[in-house]
């Protein structure tokens, strides 16, 4: 009860605060120079998306198999390695991960794509790994006793099991992805960071809002879905949201 | 049913299960019983192959298990492990409904399962097929897990410590339960258990363990009346005596047709007939034949009238069906040496008395 009272405090607090940002902007004038670029950002949110989803599509595709394979009893010897390896991925900083990935992937998307697929991966194996270890061991062994499959034993106890923790991972995975597309138009991938850094060279507060806002309403946006798709997906039993 | 010849498990170095001939017929309720480490949940393990055994064979119902498909022979064996496992993933009907799905058998059918087997542990299934197991008490998710595996009607279950979880009270409750269960479904048992009570109660034969090997495997009377050695016999506690007063029913310690008298006998009858029996006292019969009271020898004797003047009531009585360890317990209760036997309709069918239950309870001892 009292949380939700907090949460609902602070609920309005945004909303209130995002109206009196509105108002000031507006009395400045700012508020028609940012729509003066809607054309611009329409392209741009395109192409900041199409790298966020392809990025992270990859990584979903890699991420979640890699996950399931390094806790196969066969493989499990790898995880610790693995995860090491991925670990150190993301202890790059982004900025240098950008440009080892432009050093011998040239200038464009392909390098941004796959930066920040690196980026993207690690919260998605690593959760993929806590998630599938979490599962009790003696679930797995009555499902082995009444006769399933390996096969079944991963569809129907394991992965429903830890769906939700694997879901957390996409979550905050997709999070720092769309977060950091921006960093991109450094190496010529586009997206909502050519308003921003442009907005930033030319001083002009409108082009920057121009970026930043849209790139924060879709983080929001992305997150808000990945949310409902957990609630909605993972099964009742599991899931402490429902 | 399930035979074990000569089977042996080792872990590297160590021997978990050391060359153990075993047989349970069909129907029959085998327990595993020993000191924790002694092999019993691996020996269980060993028969649906979720560990391979070492050395020996294994064979359910006439087939070598090594042969045939361990998928397949685990769909055919129900099994009960210690922790529950009920998938929490699953509602209650989902989690029975496992094997028959993995067997392919139309849902309808299936469903239907489900809500019998809830109803026959007396779980309404209106309220909990649709549950998720977490939405459960940990006694109803142990019935739920018992008759899960009972779900594709395998002819062997594998029971794991099934009541393990239980508190005492509920446990004996369940257990009731099951054996009224298997009394109708008739299916072959393996079952562990810590708890020497829970196997006197269960089983038709006790598997004694320790160190992984066999110590002896008998009917539980002969385990408690005949210990094999020093170890089996501190097992199975120093009151193994009182333990065999459950197995033995009060029918079979009693003797029948006893002398009895009627309300409107004399005295005179009652005591010429107690002299005959050697008896100190007879009881009285209604019309039909309830026991309804006593007469004592000595409140007879140099009396006159007749036997429903002179009656007090019975100092207790024992049903028939009961098992000996009430009798004794109202014997003590009542500070008496004989009880009347009654049966369900309280006909008086005979008496108990502490010689004859000291008997009984000699008969096997003498044997050896
Ligand atoms: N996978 C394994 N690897 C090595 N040793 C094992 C393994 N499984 C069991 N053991 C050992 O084998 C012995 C028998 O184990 P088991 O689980 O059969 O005992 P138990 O009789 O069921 O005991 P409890 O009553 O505690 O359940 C134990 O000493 C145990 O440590
Ligand atoms: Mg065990």
């Amino acid at each position: 009860m009292a949380r939700a009272g907090l949460a609902g405090t602070l609920r309005w607090l945004v909303v209130f605060g995002a109206f009196a940002l509105g108002a000031w902007l507006q009395a400045r004038g700012t508020i028609p120079a940012i729509l003066g670029h809607s054309q611009d950002v329409t392209y741009l949110i395109r192409q900041h998306l199409t790298l966020a989803a392809i990025s992270g599509a990859i990584a979903l595709v890699v991420g979640i198999p890699l996950g399931i394979v390094l806790t196969r009893p066969r493989f499990e010897i790898f995880a610790d390695a693995v995860t090491q390896i991925v670990n150190l991925g993301t202890t790059i900083p982004t900025l240098a991960l950008l440009a080892i990935a432009m050093s011998f992937l040239g200038i464009g998307s392909p390098p941004a794509i796959f930066a920040l697929f690196v980026l993207t991966l690690l919260p998605i194996v690593l959760n993929t790994i806590a998630g599938l270890r979490s599962v009790p061991q003696h679930l797995i062994e009555a499902a082995r006793g009444m006769g399933m499959t390996p096969g079944q034993i991963l569809r129907r106890v394991e992965l429903p099991n830890a769906v939700f923790v694997i879901l957390a991972g996409v979550r905050t995975a997709f999070a720092i992805n769309i977060g950091t597309v921006p960093l991109a138009f450094l190496i010529g991938g586009g997206g909502l960071g050519e308003l921003i850094f442009t907005g930033i060279d030319l001083m002009e507060p409108s082009m920057l809002l121009a970026g930043a806002i849209p790139t924060a309403l879709l983080a929001v946006l992305i997150d808000f879905l990945i949310g409902q798709i957990q609630f909605w997906l993972v099964p009742k039993g599991v899931n402490p949201l429902r | 049913m399930i035979r074990l010849e000569q089977v042996s498990k080792h872990f590297g170095t160590m021997i978990a299960v050391d060359r153990i001939d075993m047989e349970v017929p069909a129907g029959a309720v085998c327990v595993m019983l020993g000191p924790s480490g002694c092999g019993k949940t691996t020996t269980m393990k060993m028969i649906n192959r979720l560990i391979p055994p070492t050395s020996g064979r294994i064979y359910v119902d006439g087939k070598d298990t090594a042969a045939v498909d361990e998928v397949a022979l685990r769909r055919s064996i129900g099994y009960v492990i210690q922790q529950i496992g009920l998938f929490p993933n699953m509602t209650i009907e989902e989690n029975i409904c496992v094997v028959p799905d993995l067997l392919g058998w139309p849902a309808a059918k299936s469903r239907k399962r489900a809500a019998e087997l809830l109803d026959m542990v007396n779980l309404d299934p209106s309220v909990f097929l649709k549950r998720y197991p977490k939405q459960l008490s940990g006694g109803q998710q142990q019935r739920v897990g018992v008759v899960r595996a009972l779900a594709a009607d395998p002819p062997v279950l594998l029971m794991d410590e099934p009541f393990g979880a239980i508190d005492p009270i509920n446990r004996e409750v369940i257990q009731d339960e099951f054996m009224k269960l298997q009394a109708e479904l008739k299916k072959t048992i393996v079952f562990v258990s810590h708890d020497i009570d829970e196997a006197v109660k269960m089983a038709s034969r006790i598997a004694i363990f320790r160190d992984g090997k066999l110590i002896q495997y008998d009917t539980p009377d002969n385990i408690l009346a005949h210990p094999i050695d020093a170890f089996v016999s501190e097992f199975v506690g120093s009151d193994r005596t009182l333990k065999r007063l459950r197995l033995i029913k009060v029918t079979d310690a009693m003797m029948a047709e006893p002398p009895r008298v009627r309300a409107e006998d004399t005295l005179d009858t009652a005591v010429k007939l107690m002299d005959e029996h050697g008896h100190v006292s007879i009881v009285m019969v209604g019309p039909r034949g309830r026991a309804r009271g006593v007469v004592r020898l000595e409140e007879a004797r140099e009396r006159k009238g007749t036997v429903g003047e002179h009656q007090e009531p019975l100092p207790g009585v024992v049903n028939i069906r009961d098992d000996l360890r009430t009798a004794v317990s109202q014997m003590f209760t009542h500070g008496v040496t004989w009880l009347a036997c009654v049966d369900d309709d309280g006909f008086y069918k005979g008496y108990v008395t502490q010689k004859s239950i000291t008997q009984v309870l000699g008969a096997t001892y003498r044997e050896s």
